[in-house]
């Protein structure tokens, strides 16, 4: 039987490393968005083992809004007429930046406080990336950015470009 | 000349710059202005108004007259004041708004027509003939008067922009800067450290004073280098230029001016800065005074002096004269003598002051006129003792000190003014969070400074909750500031108050007396603190002269607004990022490198890119290519990527009572399996978007949206369920980004898909969707057509976009089909009187498409209401309808309008506007989509069009919008 070829959004592009920082794609598997109905929060939450928090991430689960988060990396549990259960696997695009300047390039196109005494490891957040809306993810010394899948080459810009000023800054002192 | 042993600079590192051509050394640490003066450069611009010779005035950031371009790689930077620009190996600067040189300014003439060239020149001048102003009178004043010039070409450096968070911003590092933030820093506080100067120490460093009974430098280096092991971020070369709500300040930080242009380098970096608590211990300015021609090269501040001689090592002059009204100008003088540079004498205005100095102190002095025309030679005028002249060629002013309170007042409040200093402080509340310390709060001795530092910290941490460990005082000074204010010497000629817009104190009064006597009316009349240093120089003395010729007092005056940003900005750091592509993300379909291989344009829509058409060899215009790909689709088959749509899921048990109240027409009665098409209005009753809507399950829908609306659509689905239907069991979410999306249309269509699913395609009627298999991955298939052909969009998961893109057309060009772009989507719908955003362009309803019948009458929806208020329905109304041109190879263009035959052709008699045209290759006619008044009563009549862009002026029949198979016979088969 015949099959479809699936790709990345940056299928093909290779990691690149700036100012000891490496901005690379990544898959995280399959993404599900878990929209919780009006009053069964706690129901799905037992369901899930734990809603994540606001501004959370939690196991496979990072929340991405009021009673909603997104399943990372495993299939969705059955919540039928709990919470309305919308595959997003194939729309975002999914980059990790990891490194010591990683807090920094973010700084300058996400208007958050990345540093990590303030956004630590569990930390997500809808933050918006330049001109693009971003759902961002800190891990212990990395960063997950999911961005939309038709987005990701001027995210990956924008990334490298804020790198590179960095890079330079470096070789600069300054 | 430089002083042996003198200054912070490195004379190890010496750097080779060029000023208008001619080339000079300096050392790192220079900044510009130090490196001329080394060099015993005087003369540096042109003043902006009457062209006459000036010198450094400053040796800052408030800078009026030494102002140059800075020529660096590709980038021209004007108004750089030299005071702030450091040097660098290779270097090139060169003076403005003079011509053909800086010595021989041809513009000069005006200073001899200056008795005519006063405040309000101009408007009373050029007032006539009206017309003549724009075209001819601004652009000649224009170019005698002015700046710097741009390089009329894209920018092409690097720029930046970043966000930064703190406890605490300290603004400034000079005593008070550095003890608040060692105060903040101690008590475990999270610190921004921000100098707007390359070092830290501020006024310190300038005044060469002492702390503890000792130089300050070590003082300061050990400072610095306990707040670098606790938690403090140093910034320096960054300036906070605005104070901005909920505790954000603006910085802008200068990163690689100060060195050769390298890749990817910023110049300078725009910082957006967000503090729980700030320190404004921006210091204060040295204020000139205003006497006859007190503007010549070699007239400078005598705190500006100060710091060419302990900083740069650089004497101000050979013989140095010192004029001041305070006490504390007067350690300048010592220092200089110290230093070995002669002092010709003292000049103090007051008649009570002390003369302890080791050279003549002449008091109750005034200066009447200064001599040089390039560089000062002499001053002349009178003192207690009977009239003077002396020979001296550099005079150093101090009229007191006026605190920098911009910060404080850039949300709008207004500052206090002090009679003791003579002059305006800031007072506690004025910016939320913002605690004045040191000489920007007016307490102007290093004793005084460092006890406000230390306070003000506790003030902030005691703000945050933050329990305070308080650092030990330094030894300082403590003089007394004693001050008695001049602000303008009587005398004949002009004397300056505004260096860098050229006004005079004779300006200010002439605005007085013609009746501009509000501070904001005479800054607006005469143009003071208009200019690049925004009257940082001059706006306390020009009020003051105000004051004095309205007979207020200065309070009373009052002053006029404190703006951001405190020193200029360049635009390219603000819009850091935003250059070329930078400007908006630029959205790929999965087909985009298919698209491409195929030589196909891409044209925006909205962010996307999507292909123009799909050049064949031998194809030279788009028409040709466009004709055949309509053609093509018309006779077999063609594949559209059309997954730029917005797509959005819909699910709960109330989604169909959602849907029935943001579309016109009813979704709760669409059996699952069937789509519908969607008509949606705004709150005020005009159509706001259309699209399809499937029902995929008896709780599940989802709904598409055009191209460029589907973020307006999706806003509008989020306002209606938050503010009129929260409880409702509803949730929706985009999927646009989700699914790879293909149009395949034509009579082959059906045969297309076959030779692709894992099973073929039995019964599948218009308006119908399932879930198919192809090449084993689970799809959507929707039978919907926007060609008016048969016609089917086949949904993927995103990452198998590409190939099936691939595959389709690879079987759909052995069916003698192939790829269709916009252009022949465009032509077809046309055809098939479809409508998109070129019809429903906001000021449509549903009635003047021909829709009014689709908004149920049974049921209410957002917009019906208002759909039917008077004048938004009947014959008035311009109405949908097509038009064929009465010769079909007359071409018609978009934006025409449309007359009834015979009338004349002028606006009032207007009937109507052409929206959408095209050629059918079809009908082999131009066909056209119009909206006529009453135009559905029209139909078979003739209308003129008129395109006087175009030039075209043809008869047309007016038509149903539908000119192909209106019966939909096609698109049912």
């Amino acid at each position: 039987m015949p099959e479809l070829i699936a790709k990345s959004a940056l299928s093909g592009r290779p990691p690149v490393t700036l100012a000891g920082t490496t901005l690379a794609e990544t898959a995280v598997g399959q993404i599900t968005s878990i929209a919780c109905f009006p009053g069964t929060l706690a129901k799905v939450s037992k369901r899930l083992g734990r809603f994540p928090a606001p501004n959370s991430a939690r196991a496979n689960l990072i929340w991405t809004g009021p009673e909603q988060a997104f399943l990372i990396g495993i299939p969705a549990p059955d919540l039928a007429g709990l919470a309305a259960i919308t595959d997003q696997t194939g729309g975002w695009a999914a980059l990790r930046l990891t490194g010591p300047k990683a807090a920094d390039a973010l700084m300058r196109l996400c208007p958050l406080d990345l540093r990590p005494a303030h956004f630590p490891s569990g930390c997500a957040a809808r933050t918006p990336l330049g001109h693009m809306q971003s759902v961002l993810v800190a891990e212990a010394d990395s960063f997950l950015i999911l961005i939309f899948r038709s987005m990701a080459r001027t995210a990956w810009h924008e990334i490298e470009t804020a790198l590179q000023a960095l890079n330079a800054r470096a070789a600069a002192g300054v | 000349m430089r002083i042996a042993g003198k200054g912070l600079i490195d004379r190890t590192e010496p750097l080779k710059f060029t000023f208008d051509g001619t080339r000079y050394s300096g050392f790192k640490g220079d900044t510009l202005a130090s490196a001329l003066m080394a060099n015993d450069v005087r003369l540096v611009g042109r003043s902006f108004k009457y062209h006459r010779p000036r010198g450094i005035l400053t040796a800052g950031p408030e800078e009026p007259n030494a102002m140059v371009e800075v020529l660096d790689g590709g980038s021209q930077s004007p108004n750089t004041r030299a005071t702030v620009q450091e040097i660098y190996g290779g270097m090139a600067a060169r003076s403005q708004n003079r011509w053909p040189s800086l010595r021989y300014d041809v513009m000069a003439v005006n200073d001899l027509a200056a008795p005519f060239l006063g405040a309000g020149f101009y408007y009373k001048t050029f007032m006539w003939p009206r017309a003549f102003w724009e075209g001819l009178y601004e652009p000649l004043i224009r170019r005698a008067a002015g700046l710097g010039k741009l390089k009329p070409q894209h920018e092409t450096a690097t720029y930046e922009k970043a966000y930064a968070f703190c406890d605490i911003l300290v603004i400034g590092s000079g005593p008070a800067g550095l003890m608040a933030a060692l105060t903040a820093a101690r008590s475990g506080a999270d610190v921004i450290l921000a100098e707007q100067d390359s070092v830290i120490g501020g006024r310190l460093i300038a005044e060469d004073g002492q702390i503890n009974g000792a130089p300050s430098a070590p003082w300061i280096a050990t400072t610095l280098a306990e707040l670098e092991t606790l938690n403090v971020r140093v910034m320096t070369r960054t300036t906070v230029v605005g104070a901005y709500d909920q505790g954000t300040y603006g910085a802008l930080e200068r990163v690689g001016l100060h060195l050769p242009q390298a890749a990817h380098l910023p110049r300078e970096c725009f910082w957006r800065i967000v503090a729980g608590q700030a320190i404004m211990a921006t210091g204060a300015l040295e204020r000139p005074i205003a006497f006859t021609n007190n503007d010549r090269p070699g007239i400078m501040l005598a705190s500006g002096a100060q710091t060419y001689l302990n900083r740069f090592g650089v004497p101000p002059g050979q013989k140095v004269t010192l004029y001041a009204t305070n006490d504390n100008a007067r350690l300048v003088a010592r220092q200089l003598i110290a230093a070995g540079v002669k002092v010709a004498a003292i000049l103090d205005s007051r008649a009570e002051a002390s003369s302890v100095e080791d050279c003549p102190v002449y008091l109750n002095a005034a200066i009447t006129d200064t001599a040089g025309r390039r560089s000062l030679t002499g001053i002349s005028g009178h003192h207690a003792g009977g009239d003077f002249q002396i020979d001296t060629d550099c005079l150093l002013m101090s009229g007191g000190w006026n605190p920098l309170v911009n910060l404080a007042c850039h949300q709008n409040a207004k500052p206090s003014w002090r009679d003791d200093i003579a002059a305006f402080v800031p007072h506690s509340g004025m910016v939320p969070g913002l605690h004045a310390a040191g000489a920007a709060n007016g307490a102007f001795s290093t004793h005084a400074a460092l006890t406000e530092g230390r306070a003000m910290a506790l003030a902030a941490l005691q703000a945050l909750g933050k329990t305070a460990t308080s650092p030990d005082m330094p030894q300082a000074e403590d003089a007394p500031y004693r001050l008695q204010p001049l602000w303008d010497v009587p005398g004949k000629g002009r004397a300056w108050l505004d260096f860098a817009n050229d006004v005079t104190v004779k300006d200010v009064k002439l605005a007085a007396q013609e009746g501009f006597t509000s501070v904001e009316h005479m800054k607006r009349y005469t143009t003071q603190g208009m200019a690049p240093d925004q009257g940082k120089n001059s706006n306390v003395g020009a009020l003051a002269v105000l004051a004095d010729a309205t007979g207020r007092g200065i309070a009373e005056t009052g002053t006029t607004t404190f703006r951001p940003p405190f020193t200029p900005v360049s635009i390219g750091a603000l819009g850091a990022g935003g250059q070329g592509a930078g400007f908006a993300p630029q959205r790929y379909m999965t087909s985009d490198p298919a698209s491409r291989d195929r030589g196909a344009p891409m044209i925006e829509a909205g962010l996307w890119y999507r292909p123009s058409y799909f050049p064949k060899p031998g194809e030279t215009t788009w028409r040709q290519s466009c004709d055949r790909e309509v053609l093509m689709v018309r006779s077999s088959v063609g594949v559209a990527d059309v997954s730029t749509l917005g797509k959005i899921d819909i699910q709960g048990k109330d989604a169909a009572r959602f849907l029935d109240f943001v579309y016109t027409n009813t979704f709760s009665t669409l059996p699952v399996g069937r789509v519908r098409y969607g008509l949606m209005l705004r709150e005020d009753g005009h159509v706001m978007d259309d699209g399809t809507t499937a029902r995929l399950g008896d709780t599940h829908y989802l709904m598409t949206t055009t191209t460029a609306a589907a973020g307006q659509v999706m806003r509008h689905l989020d306002f209606v369920h938050q503010a009129y239907c929260p409880d409702w069991q509803v949730r929706f979410i985009s999927v646009t980004e989700s699914w790879a999306q293909f149009a395949v249309a034509g009579p082959l269509s059906r045969m297309l898909l076959n030779s692709l699913l894992d099973t073929r395609l039995e019964e599948f009627p218009f308006m119908t969707t399932a879930e198919v298999s192809v090449e084993g991955v689970k799809a959507r298939l929707f039978r919907i057509s926007f060609s008016g052909e048969e016609g089917y969009e086949i949904a993927v998961p995103t990452p198998y976009g590409e190939a099936l893109f691939r595959d389709l057309l690879a079987k759909a060009e052995t069916l003698g089909g192939g790829a269709y772009g916009m252009e022949a989507l465009n032509v077809m719908r046309i055809e098939k009187g479809f409508i998109t955003h070129a019809e429903i362009h906001g000021r449509i309803t549903a009635f003047d498409i021909g829709m009014a019948k689709m908004v149920a009458a049974k049921k209410d929806c957002i917009g019906k209401a208002s759909a039917q208020r008077p004048g938004l329905n009947g014959a008035e109304r311009e109405q949908l309808v097509g038009l064929r041109p009465v010769d079909p190879n007359a071409a018609i263009g978009a934006g025409a309008h449309l007359f009834t035959p015979g009338d004349k052709v002028e606006r009032v008699n207007d009937q109507g506007y052409v929206t959408s045209v095209c050629w059918s290759p079809t009908l082999g006619s131009h066909l056209g989509l119009a909206f006529l008044k009453d135009g559905r009563a029209r139909h078979g009549q003739q209308i003129r069009l008129v395109d006087h862009m175009r030039k075209t002026d043809l008869l047309c029949e007016v038509t149903d919008p539908v000119f192909l198979d209106p019966e939909g016979a096609k698109l049912r088969a």
